[in-house]
């Protein structure tokens, strides 16, 4: 039987997202309990977490985590990694022994960054770099797989349910601005560790409730930019278009957003002249970039995360808030699990995104002055 | 003159029980098969001129006709066939090429028949295109690589001209000439109450037909009839033709005497003279040359209407169309084998060319490979039959097709694939002013507003089924697709699994 990452498998899911607007920093084990609620919505089969502002020591650097099935896929790429990077600090990441938890791959993270020669002479900016790099990896290193890019972030996944995987990577010390997390329910194979969400690239991380019918239209699209889908699954998708409108195209969130559920055609000739003349464009040129079947989605990039359902809904989302912070999930349990008495809770509609940014614009001047509290 | 060898290939049966001697049979065949007997007092039927267009049978009051294969056989022989020992004896009989009008007939695999199409169960729901929005509007035109804005979100991309369809289906290019003026107005008005496009072909555009202009595509062919100025300035789109499915590599030839007043002024000959299409544009004979030609129609036309360039699918067609993008065409049309045909020499017809599923198969891939396909659309033609080989079409990766064959039967061909003879008694290939008039433009129109509203409806549903509402998200979209029957070499170059992996 073909291994995920070499077949496409459609799943279900449960999805929670969390963000202190503030920028104040809160510990892991609250999106656990959140996303435990959801325990139903998943089979067991892949949970995970996306966490922001946990790697203060290292923001400048990015921090890989990688997934290796043997020492020689961690030789292979540590050669690979040492000829490329400068390695900051590298370790194997901490987990706990849990019942549920098995066949563990080797897990590693390094904090890095490119070396300027090798850089300079690649011709690419650094952003351009590592993915070539991680790309490189994945698809040629047998049994090595780098899950987590980003700066300052962390995605920590695994086979299981999400609050086992909360509990086997200790998530409970980790403090984080923003978290989501992600139950799976694939209707197919034992799934494999990298195919659990969430799935990263640089600083953009996407939770995903949903099957993409335009898997291979957008595929295909998004390998005319360079991208290459290794993984087949759905997510990895929409992680790429994302990072190819937020970062290649520098498209501002909100517009992503109608990229990805595109207003109708009929919507778009009852709007102001200027806006039509913005969605006529759009729609022109991103029209394989529409996720198209039910979806509901979180993306987080730097400083917050825009949450979003397919245009006609078929997926739940639900969101709140109360002061600095915002929830989102695919139930309103999830929420009032972790947070008893929002302000308000609201349903969005088809295709309208919740969008949740920290409200100062320098992250790093956050941390300069808060407390981390763990 | 030789004894001519041939013996009828249909058969007349008439059923004196019915028949009132009405002679309408007799009227309406162009090719004189029918006669009223005197001295017997009852119609006769001459079988060697039938051509089982079915008119007859479909006029006759009183249901008397019905028109069978010929029952007369030759000695089983599996290896010369009845076509092909009647094909000798008109040769020999001739001494000329031997011609033919619509598509290939021959029993070629037909792909389409051999793919199967997705739809959702459980994991993703299908969607009730009677409940739900579900668009088919798509654009064809050259399509930047990206948006750029200013800082208050005006846009700053300059979209390249686009031609927008409310369905994902064109009318073929069709000449005036090779069919008829009533053929062309019932296009040319359904185009426009559909918000879609015909083509004129390469017989010019027909003063009164300028009015449709909008939704009018004209074609610059290697005959250049009836462009000027004018012609270029009232469509909405040029295209280049290259070439034809049902003739890759030869020209055309209207004979002189299909030359009328009317079509004298639309080509711009004079009347009577024969209109020879050369079989290569005699200024390209090079994509460099192409490249200029799109470049001169786009200058002639200030950039504001797209250039396509209209190919047969041949073995080297990836290439070649790779080339016509570079070259800067807006878009591509890509006629497969199976392609229909006013008249062509029925050798090339029948032996030249490829399917144009594994045209647009391996174009698609292709473009895609060299990061180009986003950029310029593909339109694919070539024996459409329903709204089933369009959305596999689509799925293989065309932005939309053209139907020719599927838009004539759908105001009254039979099929009988005699064009060339211009004796249609529909009204469709044929100048002859009194079969002309027996196809009404009024009701004309109202049919192929009808056909393709309903495969319109059909391309919602299934679309439905699969899970998407959107027809720009079938686009290339092969995993909603699987094959049946296949070599493992075909499946790899449609790019599809096969039914079941």
């Amino acid at each position: 039987m073909l291994k995920e990452g070499n077949i496409r498998i459609p799943s279900g899911c449960a999805i929670s997202g969390i963000i202190d607007k503030s920028g104040a920093v809160f510990s892991g084990q609250i999106i656990a309990d959140s996303i435990a609620t959801m325990h139903d919505r998943s089979n067991g089969l892949g949970g995970g977490f996306a966490a922001y502002g946990i790697y203060p020591d290292f923001k400048e650097h990015y921090a890989f985590h990688m997934f290796y099935d043997d020492a020689k896929a961690k030789q292979d790429t540590e050669d690979l990694l040492k000829a490329n990077f400068v390695i900051a600090y590298e370790e194997k990441i901490p987990t706990r022994k849990t019942q549920s938890i098995k066949n563990a791959p080797l897990i590693h993270r390094y904090f890095v960054l490119p070396k300027l020669e090798v850089l300079n002479a690649s011709e690419m900016n650094d952003e351009d770099f590592i993915v070539k790099f991680i790309f490189n990896v994945n698809k040629n290193i047998d049994g090595a797989y780098i899950f987590s890019s980003g700066k300052n972030m962390g995605v920590f996944k695994a086979v299981g349910y999400p609050e086992d995987v909360a509990e086997f990577y200790k998530l409970e010390t980790y403090n984080g601005y923003m978290w989501t997390a992600h139950g799976r329910f694939p209707t197919n194979t034992p799934g494999w560790w990298g195919g659990a969400h969430p799935f990263n690239l640089l600083n953009i991380s996407v939770v995903h409730n949903g099957e993409l019918s335009s898997y291979d239209t957008n595929r295909k699209y998004l390998e005319e930019f360079g991208y290459s889908c290794t993984l087949m699954t759905d997510t990895e998708v929409a992680a790429y278009i994302f990072d190819l409108l937020l970062r290649k195209h520098k498209l501002p969130v909100t517009l992503a957003a109608k990229v990805i559920a595109s207003p109708l055609w009929n919507q778009v000739e009852r709007l102001s002249p200027k806006e039509r003349e913005l969605y006529y464009n759009l729609k022109i040129i991103y029209s394989k970039a529409l996720l198209n079947g039910p979806f509901s989605i979180i993306v987080t990039y730097d400083n917050g995360f825009i949450a979003i359902n397919d245009r006609i809904k078929l997926r739940p989302l639900t969101a709140a808030s109360q002061g600095d912070m915002i929830y989102v999930a695919s139930e309103e349990s999830a929420i009032r699990r972790v947070c008893k008495n929002p302000d308000k809770v609201w349903i969005p509609k088809g295709g309208e995104p919740v969008i949740a940014e920290i409200e100062q614009q320098n992250i790093s001047e956050i941390y300069d002055k808060k407390e981390v509290t763990a | 003159m030789s004894l001519n060898y041939l013996t009828p290939e249909f058969k007349v049966l008439r059923d004196y029980d019915r028949c009132i001697n009405c002679k309408v049979c007799m009227r309406q065949c162009a090719n004189e098969v029918h006669s009223y007997d005197e001295d017997l007092d009852k119609m006769i039927a001459d079988d060697y001129k039938c051509v089982n267009c079915q008119r007859c049978v479909v006029m006759c009051p009183t249901h008397a006709l019905t028109i069978i294969k010929h029952p007369q056989v030759f000695r089983e022989n599996a290896n010369w066939t009845y076509d092909a020992i009647r094909d000798i004896y008109r040769q020999a009989e001739t001494g000329g090429v031997l011609l033919s009008a619509m598509g290939n007939d021959r029993p070629y695999p037909i792909y389409w028949d051999k793919m199967v199409i997705n739809a959702s169960q459980v994991t993703n729901p299908s969607i009730d295109p009677l409940r739900e929005p579900m668009e088919l509007k798509i654009f064809i035109g050259r399509k930047p690589d990206k948006i750029e804005l200013d800082e208050n979100l005006n846009v700053k991309t300059k979209m390249p001209p686009q031609l927008k369809l409310n369905f994902p289906i064109m009318f073929s290019a069709m000449s005036y000439g090779s069919i008829s003026y009533n053929a062309h107005a019932s296009l040319a008005r359904a185009a426009k109450e559909l918000g879609i496009y015909y083509n004129t072909g390469e017989g010019g555009l027909h003063k009164d037909f300028r009015k449709y202009g909008e939704n009018t595509i004209v074609q610059v062919a290697s005959g250049r009839f009836g462009v000027d100025r004018e012609y270029l300035k009232t469509a909405a789109a040029v295209e280049i033709k290259i070439g034809q499915g049902a003739k890759p590599g030869i020209g055309g030839h209207l004979p002189g005497e299909k030359v009328s007043e009317d079509i004298s002024e639309t080509r711009m000959i004079p009347v009577g003279s024969d209109a020879i299409s050369p079989a290569p544009h005699h200024d390209i004979y090079s994509i460099e040359d192409l490249s200029q030609l799109i470049y001169s129609l786009k200058e002639a036309t200030d950039y504001k209407k797209p250039v396509g360039v209209k190919i047969a699918a041949v073995n080297n067609v990836a290439a070649i169309a790779s080339g016509i993008a570079r070259a800067g065409a807006d878009y591509i049309a890509i006629d497969g084998f199976r392609g229909g045909t006013g008249a062509a020499p029925k050798r090339i017809r029948d032996n030249v060319g490829i399917p144009i599923e594994f045209a647009i198969a391996s174009v698609d891939s292709r473009l895609r490979s060299e990061g180009i396909r986003h950029t310029i659309s593909l339109v694919a033609a070539g024996s459409i039959r329903n709204s089933a080989d369009i959305i596999k079409a689509i799925a293989l990766g065309a932005d939309a097709v053209y139907i020719g064959s599927a838009a004539l039967i759908a105001i009254g061909c039979h099929m009988c694939q005699q064009c060339n003879t211009g004796k249609c008694n529909w009204g469709i290939a044929t100048q002859d002013p009194n079969l002309v008039k027996r196809l009404n433009p009024e009701i004309g129109y109202k049919r192929l507003i009808n056909l393709i509203t309903a495969w319109g409806h059909e391309i919602q549903e299934m679309l439905g089924g699969m899970g998407i509402n959107d027809i720009e998200s079938l686009k290339g979209n092969r995993l909603m697709l699987r094959g049946i029957g296949m070599t493992q070499k075909e499946l790899d170059i449609l790019g599809i699994l096969a039914a079941g992996e």
